[in-house]
């Protein structure tokens, strides 16, 4: 047992390190840190940093361009990151997609998209989801019927992240109505420019745009569009879903907030002392605190497991779980510490347009962001759902 | 012993409830938000007429009500409908601290729905701390800053707290008075507020004011108010956590996933279960906040009920929100703007931790 990192880590930690200080823009960083909302251009300007250095995408394999680092450097990536308060990448062309195309899709759909998603060329959603298949994602319906060398398309996708911003989507569609739930799904890449496509805004409780549904309407998509073989797109879905797991514990972020909250909770007061010596307030941020760390050695094992070859499977349900726990409690003490601050609404604030909103604590929208990230534990498999898989594959049974 | 509302309460909810089913949508109140006000003049002087303000006085004051269970039986069909129109700020604290006063002709128009009030009091370092004024006040002339003042802009008169003496976290020396709109020094940067309505920073520089409350006085008035509102925050709450449930209650029986209803799954069914248990221990801390109002055990019960709504709310909304999934998110669903009401109830008045010490404090003593 050692719980240091090795002199090799340790060096790649301090070459991110020093690359974080030099070329992420403090404009950006700013923004994260006073949780603004990133623009398209933001966003892309950081990818395109990163590419530059050949870290765009830390998970690909070197002959697709990417930088082949194992579990642990990409976990001290992700953490660095994270405490710099740099953008995330948006995973969708990166994180989800790749994988999926370098390991089922052909040599000519390989050459075609990776280097567009490496040069931004093509920004990517994600076609799952539907209003009647949540949970239950192999009850979905959209619809592709195929008529020569092209498919019809006909359905709904819904909270497609970031859709607004994006050019390509890739889905889940029904090809043959008849095959048992999962057996009749293809996996379909859809220019969203086609005639048919429709993106309608979703806005969330905390007023912002992140979501989206997608509407198709005969939309044509070309034959070639199909990733490995009809009626096999279960298969391929579940191995991305593999790849979205990845970084799915959140330390970096837990790790920046819980430094947040504490800053916060020095400056405030209560009842004429800092709130940080209330004993109700103190004793669970001290909770927080060691969970969080547990957790992070628990990340760690999971990730020395990976890197050693061993693949996570139960375990990452597992992460998810107490991940979101914990980065839910952690936005719960940061709205309780700001007090009546926490009632404004800094909608403008967000959007980095307005300076009105009173935030003595430069805590951002904490309130906001208590709200927005309940998604946390609904999303990406929800928790009751990741606690079905612990069951079924530690029991046999479960749900 | 006896649970039941009298005739006249009974009437009351009602004919609220009636009113503001009918009336106040998911749409009709996002419109509202999004309003340069914040509020609905409209459904205010209805409500007025309805006797929602002349509820919250008594006889005395020229109302109808005034009692605990009075101000209970308001505000929980005002949070149940998630009314953002500020009667809380400015119909209740503003005119009952009015009627202490004797201020009975501004008293009347509160009443009709024609006159607005504001209490500015918090300050950007007091957080919850009712003592803490650093605003100043000499013969009259305020200066100083007021932090997250509900309804600043809307207020034909704002009721402004200042130190005539002491110490910044003195009980004693803090007056209160009366500020008219448009008053020299006055600055009020208004914003909205996450779960509606609109607040303002506002700055006193020189401002002449009219003594309300003097110096000797003025804690406590503020004492008796807070102790009156937090009945009606944790009300408000429990009336919007009662809608909260019942639309969880409802999506669990409709919503089908695995080709069944998602309620008929055992592990959700228990955590609608747990949320139900802990329904009825909120409104009957509701209860007792609002029955022993006018005993000695007044703080205890209040400080009791605010601690245990911010637990129960907390727990409920985001239950209500997991049990939904992403629809509970949107904007345009019911429950989206309810649990922010519930969780911003949280955040006035004192939260959870700040009434749990005042609990230990007061049941020590």
């Amino acid at each position: 047992m050692d719980l240091s990192y090795t002199t090799e880590e340790l060096a790649f930690r301090d070459e991110v390190r020093t690359f974080l200080q030099e070329d992420l823009p403090n404009d950006l960083s700013e923004k994260v840190r006073l949780g603004q909302d990133l623009a398209k251009s933001d966003m892309e300007r950081w990818h395109a940093i990163l590419n530059n250095r050949g870290w765009l995408a830390p998970n690909w394999p070197k002959e697709f361009g990417g930088a082949e680092w194992n579990a642990v450097q990409r976990h001290i990536f992700e953490e660095e990151a994270a405490m710099a308060n740099a953008p995330r990448i948006v995973p969708f062309g990166l994180s989800m997609l790749a994988p999926v195309l370098q390991k089922f899709g052909s040599k000519g759909q390989q050459d075609y998209w990776l280097p567009r998603i490496l040069s931004g060329e093509d920004w990517w959603c994600q076609g799952y989801s539907e209003p009647g298949a949540g949970s239950d994602l192999a009850s979905l319906k959209m619809k592709a019927v195929r008529n020569g060398d092209h498919y019809v398309c006909n359905g709904q996708k819904t909270w497609t992240t970031l859709g607004q911003h994006a050019n390509m989507i890739f889905c889940l569609v029904r090809t043959d109505p008849d095959a048992k739930q999962q057996e009749g799904i293809s996996f379909l890449l859809i220019d969203m420019n086609t005639p048919g496509v429709e993106v309608r805004p979703i806005i969330l409780l905390d007023g912002t745009h992140e979501v989206n549904e997608v509407w198709f309407n005969d939309v044509k998509v070309p034959v070639d569009n199909l990733v490995g073989e009809e009626n096999k797109g279960w298969t391929y879905a579940k191995y991305l879903l593999t790849h979205e797991r990845t970084n799915i514990a959140g330390v970096g972020f837990s790790q920046a907030e819980l430094a947040s909250v504490k800053r916060i909770a020095k400056a405030a007061n209560h009842n004429g002392k800092p709130l940080i010596q209330n004993p109700a307030f103190a004793a669970r941020l001290a909770q927080i605190e060691i969970d969080l760390r547990a957790m992070a050695t628990t990340n760690l094992r999971i990730i020395s497991k990976a890197a050693a070859g061993g693949a996570p499977g139960v375990e990452a349900s597992m992460l998810k779980v107490k991940g979101t726990e914990i980065r839910q409690e952690i936005n719960d003490l940061a709205r309780r510490a700001v007090g009546p601050y926490a009632m404004p609404f800094a909608s403008e604030a967000i959007e980095g347009t307005n300076d009105m909103i009173p935030d003595p604590y430069e805590a951002g929208p904490v309130a906001a962001d208590y709200f927005n990230n309940r998604k946390l534990s609904i999303f990406g498999g929800s928790n009751e759902i990741q606690k079905g898989i612990i069951a079924k594959v530690t029991m046999g049974g479960g749900r | 012993m006896k649970f039941d509302l009298t005739e006249e309460r009974q009437m009351l909810q009602d004919s609220l409830r009636r009113f503001l089913g009918d009336r106040y949508t998911t749409a009709r109140r996002n419109e509202i938000i999004d309003s340069e006000t914040g509020m609905s003049a409209e459904i205010w002087s209805q409500l007025a007429e309805l006797g929602v303000i002349g509820a919250m006085f008594t006889e005395d004051q020229g109302g109808f009500g005034g009692a605990g269970f009075d101000i209970a039986v308001v505000f929980e069909e005002l949070g149940r409908a998630g009314v953002v129109e500020p009667f809380l700020d400015s119909a209740l604290i503003g005119g009952r601290l009015l009627a202490e006063a004797g201020q009975g002709e501004k008293v009347e128009k509160v009443m009709e729905g024609a006159l607005h009030l504001a209490l500015a009091h918090g300050e950007p370092g007091s957080r919850y701390d009712l003592n803490h004024v650093e605003t100043t006040a000499r013969d009259g002339v305020l200066t100083g800053r007021k932090a997250v003042v509900m309804n600043a802009e809307t207020a034909d008169l704002m009721i402004v707290s200042a130190r005539v003496s002491g110490d910044v976290a003195d009980q004693d020396g803090i007056a209160l008075y009366l500020v008219d709109k448009g008053t020299d020094g006055l600055t009020i940067q208004g914003y909205p507020l996450l779960a509606g309505g609109r607040a303002a920073e506002v700055t006193l520089d020189h401002v002449r004011g009219t003594e309300l409350f003097g110096a000797d006085k003025g804690y406590q008035a503020l004492a008796d108010v807070t102790a009156l509102a937090t009945v009606a925050q944790c009300a408000e709450a429990l009336g919007a956590m009662e809608t909260a449930t019942a639309l969880t209650k409802d999506y669990l029986m409709t919503r089908r996933q695995f080709g069944r209803p998602i309620g008929t799954f055992q592990a959700l069914a228990f955590r609608m279960s747990d949320l139900l248990i802990e329904m009825e221990q909120a409104r009957s801390a509701v209860i007792n906040a609002a029955g022993y109002f006018d005993t000695d055990q007044r703080d205890l019960y209040v400080s009791g009920t605010k601690n245990l709504m911010g637990r129960a709310g907390r727990l409920v909304a985001e239950e209500a929100i997991q049990l939904h999934g992403g629809i509970a998110m949107t904007q345009e669903y019911e429950l989206a703007h309810i649990a922010k009401r519930i969780v911003m109830a949280d955040h006035r008045f004192g939260d959870t931790d700040y009434h749990l010490e005042r609990f230990i404090d007061l049941s020590a003593a």
